[in-house]
């Protein structure tokens, strides 16, 4: 009796212990589980149920079944235009960006004298705000009066047409990303400089050539931050948005904030998933049919994610496993 | 767990995507309107997309309102777009008045009574609709809804400049649009392989070159009898169609998209047409008040657009289009609010007034006859044409503006030489505007 009659304020001690830290875990967790249910469990239902209504934000939702879906894949021929562009962005600009990311990582990791200075004038183009570097850009590519076309017409070329041609405006739309490309390179950079110095040393003493080095020796060690580059790039993709916004905008002539009525511009050439969506959101008001269009961007975007999750087993090594 | 941190990532960017996908609302008060009582004190906000110059100039107008009707003062808020005036109808907190630039989405404002159904105060208040022309009538209602007035216009005609025709010996402005192409070639100046002044450009989406502007010159018509679109039955877009890519053949596509990006933007003093890179152009009324104001030296004249061979009958018509402005379910002071929007659509002063200021046309008949006395002759083309019984506007439908964006997409492809066979493309534009239409119509209120 005595024993549990001593236990009894011991346990009742732990209990309140307990209590008192799973109450300063959930005030602690408060502020992220309000965002959360507010700005994404609530958007995302929402948005789901949305999908199956007809609803033009003014006048209340009206049940339709599966109609917007229906039209999605059966009727609307501007979706397979955008769903073309962005997944053109996801073969043609991810890899782009990813590869020279990393290349430009193992040049300047190799740097010996003013690495400093060339790390910072890569990384620089990534702080400077997308609006502003897009007209930056379409002032730079105008096809006639741009400096870049001037410099060509000087030496007897004659430019492309740039933001203005229906097959160089998602090139040029690449080149833009490629400038900007800061954040990623910072991420291989520092993964490159964390391969571990002896593991090369000992490839270069049996005789492996730089590129075997690297392939089995830098790649392996830093595929899961490649593994991340590729999975942020694709989701990134799936959003374009901005960029082609204010360039389809200035390039057409009008001002940046004059963009709505160039959306796609040239020739649908710049017509991305999100930008259509985005049209038939705010600009033609039916937030039901752009609601299932968004689920279907979810959805396409987990199940791209899962493919490479999956396949990257193959080919990425973590440090635990290979210890 | 590096599987469900992924999905997470998707999840939240998913998310982030559809974000704006909001709750709906907005009052359901009466959408009656009461007649105002005189002897009652109120502040109304009125709520309008004009900005810098141009809200002074409606600032001013409502001035004379708030001396007419001392008891209500007027809250102007300008540089307010259709989203926000959409946004704050979702939210409830409506202002008492907006004013909205775009006239396709009369149907968006008057389906389910968003904005107040006009008809009985203007029945019992006895404003005569005829006193309105036809286009302005048709654009204001939906479904036998008038939920909106007409607030002044923009009505489209040629401008071309008097000294560069002079000079290349042509009498006077083109009246068909063969006319205009050959008189487009005699004023074209090219420069080895760029142009250097271009006679005049059709080009799809330049300025303010588009299928809905150009239709009325081939008496082009949107819809047949049952509804359906008449893009592909109408015999007029496939015209207009084959005669803008001529010209722009004739330019050569690269050539003349590179001439328009170094043209100069459309709402700046570097415009090609008042810089004289362009020698004729299509334009709005407005661009009087912008030449008056940026380049004052330009010899220019202006006339209505040449109209398609054969159809003769329809020089002196056009494309207008304007403001509209209306009350918005919810809003606090309806009686006062109607009160202003039938000042600023039926008072001859304020129509003068506003019409003198914005550079835009009277859209109340009986002030036309005052703005005509006092037009400068550029001007007065513009009420001329105005007064055109062919002079037509888009068709307010269900879906909006998407007819005309599927028609522009289609004819930018086909203009540059990538539309395929012309009639097939024009096929396409029309099941998906009949597509797009059922789709926007499915769900709405009976």
């Amino acid at each position: 009796m005595s024993s549990v009659a001593a236990a009894d304020p011991r346990m009742r001690a732990r209990r309140r212990a307990q209590w008192h830290r799973r109450r300063t875990v959930a005030v602690l967790l408060a502020p992220w589980a309000v965002g959360f249910l507010v700005f994404f469990a609530y958007p995302l239902l929402a948005s789901f149920y949305y999908s199956f209504t007809h609803y033009d934000l003014l006048s209340p939702p009206r049940w339709i079944g599966l109609r917007n879906y229906e039209y999605l894949f059966n009727s609307d021929p501007q979706v397979f235009s955008a769903v073309r562009n962005t997944l053109w962005l996801i073969a043609i600009m991810v890899p782009a960006q990813v590869l020279f990311a990393l290349g430009v990582a193992l040049l300047l990791s190799r740097a010996r004298r003013g690495a400093g200075v060339m790390r910072t004038i890569f990384y620089l183009p990534a702080l400077a705000p997308i609006v502003a570097a897009t007209l930056g850009f379409a002032y730079l590519f105008n096809p006639a009066t741009g400096p870049v076309n001037t410099i060509l017409s000087s030496i007897g070329i004659e430019g492309p047409l740039w933001l203005n041609g229906p097959a160089t405006a998602k090139p040029t739309l690449v080149l833009l990303g490629l400038w900007g490309i800061g954040n990623t390179l910072i991420i291989f950079l520092a993964a490159v400089l964390d391969v571990p110095t002896h593991l090369l040393e000992s490839a270069e003493l049996d005789g492996a050539s730089a590129w075997r080095r690297f392939v089995h020796v830098t790649l392996p060690t830093i595929s899961p931050v490649l593994l991340f580059a590729i999975v942020i790039s694709v989701i990134d993709a799936l959003q374009y948005f901005t960029q082609a916004y204010v360039a389809a905008g200035v390039a057409q002539g009008g001002q940046a904030g004059e963009s709505a009525k160039a959306l796609g511009y040239p020739q649908g050439a710049t017509l991305f998933y999100p930008i259509y969506l985005y049209e038939q959101a705010f600009s033609r008001f039916n937030m039901g049919y752009a609601s299932a269009m968004s689920i279907m961007m979810l959805i396409v975007a987990l199940a791209l994610t899962l493919v490479i999750l999956r396949n990257s087993r193959r080919w990425v090594h973590y440090q635990a496993e290979t210890r | 767990m590096r599987l469900g941190a992924a999905a997470a990532v998707v999840l939240v960017a998913g998310a982030m995507a559809i974000g704006g996908c909001g709750s709906s609302g907005g009052s359901s008060t009466s959408s009656a309107i009461p007649t105002f009582n005189a002897s009652e004190k109120v502040t109304i906000t009125y709520w309008v997309p004009f900005t810098g110059g141009e809200l002074s100039f409606v600032r001013k107008v409502i001035n004379g309102f708030e001396h007419a009707y001392p008891n209500i003062k007027v809250n102007l808020v300008g540089n307010i777009n259709d989203e926000k005036i959409i946004a704050a109808s979702r939210s409830g907190n409506v202002p008492d008045a907006a004013l909205s630039f775009t006239t396709d989405n009369t149907g968006v404002f008057c389906k389910d009574n968003t904005f107040l159904n006009l008809g009985p105060a203007i029945k019992r208040d006895g404003i005569d609709l005829a006193n309105f022309p036809p286009a302005q009538r048709q654009y204001t209602e939906f479904q036998g809804t008038r939920c909106v007035l007409p607030a002044m216009a923009d009505v489209y005609g040629l401008y071309y400049n008097k000294h560069m025709l002079e000079q290349a010996g042509i009498a006077g402005p083109p009246k068909t649009v063969s006319e205009l192409a050959a008189d487009a070639k005699k004023l074209t100046v090219r420069s080895g392989s760029s142009l250097k002044t271009v006679g005049f450009t059709p080009y799809i989406g330049f300025y303010e070159n588009s299928g809905a502007h150009f239709g009325p010159l081939w008496g082009a018509s949107w819809l047949q009898p049952d509804g359906k679109s008449a893009i592909a039955s109408d015999p007029g877009w496939g015209e207009m169609a084959e005669w803008v890519k001529q010209l722009v053949d004739y330019y050569g596509n690269s050539t003349l998209v590179r001439f328009q990006a170094g043209a100069g933007g459309e709402f700046t003093s570097s415009n090609a047409f008042q810089t004289g890179k362009l020698a004729m152009n299509m334009d709005g009324e407005w661009r009087t008040a912008l030449i008056k104001s940026e380049t004052p030296n330009l010899q220019y004249a202006t006339a209505p657009m040449p109209v398609a061979d054969g159809h003769s009958q329809l020089y002196g018509g056009g494309y207008t289009t304007g403001n509209i402005t209306g009350i918005p379910k919810g809003a606090p002071h309806p009686a006062a609010a109607w009160e202003l929007i039938k000042y600023l659509a039926t008072n001859v002063q304020a129509q003068v007034e506003l019409s003198q200021d914005l550079g835009n046309v009277p859209t109340w008949i009986p002030a036309l006859d005052r703005v005509h006395a006092t037009a400068s002759p550029q001007f007065q083309t513009f009420l001329a044409i105005f007064s055109n019984p062919h002079t037509t506007t888009t068709p307010i439908t269900a879906s909006g503006e998407a007819s005309q964006k599927t028609l522009e997409n289609y004819l930018e492809k086909y203009q540059a030489g990538e539309g395929g066979n012309l009639q097939q493309g024009l096929k396409q534009v029309a099941s998906q505007i009949d597509a797009q239409e059922a789709q926007a119509s499915v769900g709405s209120a009976p």
